[in-house]
């Protein structure tokens, strides 16, 4: 039996929704002793879910030596203590925005090999599968090692449920912190957008958005989406300034998996697909019947995406009415 | 300032990636380039260096002698000297990569700040640069997207998701990811290219760094094509009915909605 942990991160008082395929990863197979390691002490109102997950051990890793999100060297050294304290066998966790830099710092600290960014994992065989070449290439890798650590693409694995039972214990950690590196500052977006690496849709506007305002009926459209969707952008349409570079999806931009996928206006470039191709479904919205992107979509709607774009939105608007 | 940049010689990302056997490629059949990421640090450290009208910036790379073909676009970007770390594996661990260039660097000089660039495409390890910050002890951030250097520290500011940014202080020397957004590298030119040629280099190799190669913590089994879609299947009527199939579709049979 192995002792699987699961870095989780709640946000509001809930575990993110991403997390729950990682849970699903960590139970594969049966029999493992899942742990959630939260780094932070409330975790009452996310109990009740991780259990239906499969979490036996909520695991809250707590100091009394300083403030753990202060500083990402401090956090590491005390996930090293907890992964060492309950002698885990492996540690997963989101290629999110904390887990890609916790892991790799954690990685580094400890001197273990880390996989990141898998798209499927074997916990028994110590495989997983992950992207090479920008998305060319699957590479199967064995992780030789004691511990194994590794990153999961957002919905990349679909979460199900597994009831059990789940223990709360607290974790204190005795790590100090190595005063390298200090988060002096958080600079909140505008709007709370749901993070493009994390959202369950994306709907995407290529150059023919031709303006940031052009962004609204793709907005407009999300609301009805659902609320973990997100807009997107291609590098033609934030190199001409219609949309921040955080909202790029592609090789330079974003890596993304959401289930639904949905591009208006973009040609299919090898690059953008680099950033999304491993999405459950994609659709096209293209004027142009021969555009590449119709070669390598699920479903392609051959039109203006000025026409579309609305009646898809009233189309869901009324479905939900 | 002493600057090192860390880059990676690594297949253009529209080259088609043709494999060879289960577990490597052809790279005698597609084009290499720099690291697209590795370029936002290259001109960071070029920039910083012609703002302050001294200090030198080194690039260096780990990998086969192809791989001197990145140094010298890297020169020709505005890098002063090159530094080749020779291995010929195609594929080569982060540890040992880190291992090399911390080696490397330190057998060369004393680094005030390194810059790597937030990931290499081929790989996709994201991590070669935390281990050669705890390798030589250095603070380090990844993904970051704006940098001041101030007294004896460096603020910066890095992505976090959603549009956010945090804001952290570094002690210096450290080391830096950097991402889209730093700033915007340039592009060579004619005169450039020429004078890089006549740029030193430095040729070493894992051994005369008193290092060798340990058995892979992590091993390739396979490598395989992403399996692709076959081609959409197009939807049919005017606008209304296309949207209304389709939405049917998005919810009763691929349940995504
Ligand atoms: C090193 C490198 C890195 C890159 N990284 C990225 C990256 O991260 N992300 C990225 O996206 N790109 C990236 N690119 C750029 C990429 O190669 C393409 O240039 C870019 O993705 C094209 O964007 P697009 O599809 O929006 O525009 P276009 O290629 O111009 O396509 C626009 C499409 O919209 C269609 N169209 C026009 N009007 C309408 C309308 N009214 N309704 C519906 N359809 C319409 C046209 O038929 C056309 O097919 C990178 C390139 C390089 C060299
Ligand atoms: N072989 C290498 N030679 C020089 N720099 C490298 C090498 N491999 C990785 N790097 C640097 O480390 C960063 C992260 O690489 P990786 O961990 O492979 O994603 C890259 O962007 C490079 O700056």
């Amino acid at each position: 039996m192995a002792k699987v942990g699961v870095l989780i991160e709640i946000e509001n008082g809930e575990v993110k929704e991403t997390d729950l395929g990682v849970l699903t990863a960590a139970c594969k197979g049966g029999g493992n002793e899942v742990f959630a390691i939260a780094m932070q002490e409330n975790t009452d109102a996310a109990a009740s879910v991780l259990a239906e997950y499969g979490v036996n051990q909520i695991v809250q890793v707590v100091t009394k030596g300083g403030d753990i999100k202060g500083s990402p060297d401090f956090e590491t050294r005390i996930l090293a203590e907890a992964v060492k304290n309950f002698e885990l066998n492996a540690l997963l966790g989101l290629a999110s925005a904390k887990g890609r830099d916790l892991f790799a710092r954690l990685a580094a600290f400890m001197d273990v090999p880390l996989v990141s960014d898998c798209i499927s994992i074997d916990l028994d065989a110590k495989t997983v599968r992950k992207s090479h070449f920008s998305g060319k290439t699957v590479a199967t890798l064995k992780v030789e090692s004691e511990l194994m650590l590794c990153t999961i693409r957002p919905n990349a694995i679909e979460a199900q449920t597994m009831p059990v039972q789940a223990q709360t214990v607290v974790f204190e950690a005795q790590a100090a912190d190595p005063g390298l590196t200090k988060i002096t500052d958080v600079k909140q977006s505008t709007g709370g957008k749901v993070d493009l690496t994390e959202a369950g849709i994306i709907i995407t506007g290529g150059r023919p958005i031709d303006s940031a305002d052009n962004y609204k009926m793709l907005d407009e459209c999300a609301a009805q989406l659902g609320e973990s969707t997100a807009v997107g952008a291609s590098r033609a349409a934030v190199d001409a300034g219609f949309a921040p570079h955080s909202m790029q999806v592609g090789q330079t931009g974003k890596t993304v998996s959401p289930k639904l996928y949905i591009g208006c206006g973009l040609s299919g470039s090898v690059q953008h697909f680099a950033g999304m191709k491993t999405s459950k479904v994609i659709v096209a919205i293209n004027t142009d019947k021969d555009a590449p992107i119709f070669n390598k979509c699920d479903y392609g709607i051959i039109a203006d995406m000025y026409d579309v774009v609305p009646v898809l939105t009233q189309v869901l608007k009324e479905q939900s009415d | 300032m002493q600057i090192y940049v860390c880059i990676k010689h690594v297949p253009d990302t529209a080259a088609n990636i043709k494999i060879t056997g289960s577990d490597s490629f052809d790279d005698a059949a597609c084009k290499f380039v720099v690291n697209p990421y590795d370029e936002y640090g290259l001109e960071e450290a070029v920039q910083l260096v012609e703002k302050q009208g001294q200090g030198e910036v080194v690039v260096i790379t780990v990998g086969k002698e192809a791989a001197m073909a990145s140094l010298r676009s890297a020169l020709a970007l505005g890098a002063h000297r090159g530094i080749l770390v020779k291995n010929d594996s195609q594929f080569l661990s982060s540890t040992l990569t880190a291992q090399a260039l911390k080696a490397a660097i330190l057998q060369d000089g004393t680094p005030d700040i390194i810059f790597t660039g937030k990931g290499s495409v081929d790989t996709e390890g994201f991590q070669t640069q935390y281990r050669l910050a705890a390798a030589m002890e250095l603070a380090v951030v990844n993904e970051v997207v704006d940098l001041k250097i101030g007294d004896g520290q460096a603020t910066v500011e890095k992505e976090i998701g959603g549009g956010s940014r945090e804001v952290l202080e570094m002690k210096l020397p450290c080391v830096i990811g950097a991402t889209k957004g730093l700033n915007e590298p340039r592009y060579p030119k004619f005169p450039d290219i020429m004078k890089a040629k006549k740029k030193p280099v430095k040729q070493t190799d894992l051994a005369s760094l008193g290092l060798e190669s340990p058995a892979d913590s992590v091993s390739l089994l396979n490598l395989e094509a992403m399996p692709e879609r076959s081609g959409a299947k197009i939807l049919d009527g005017d606008v209304k009915e296309k949207v209304t199939e389709l939405v049917r579709i998005l919810k009763e049979e691929d349940k995504v909605l």
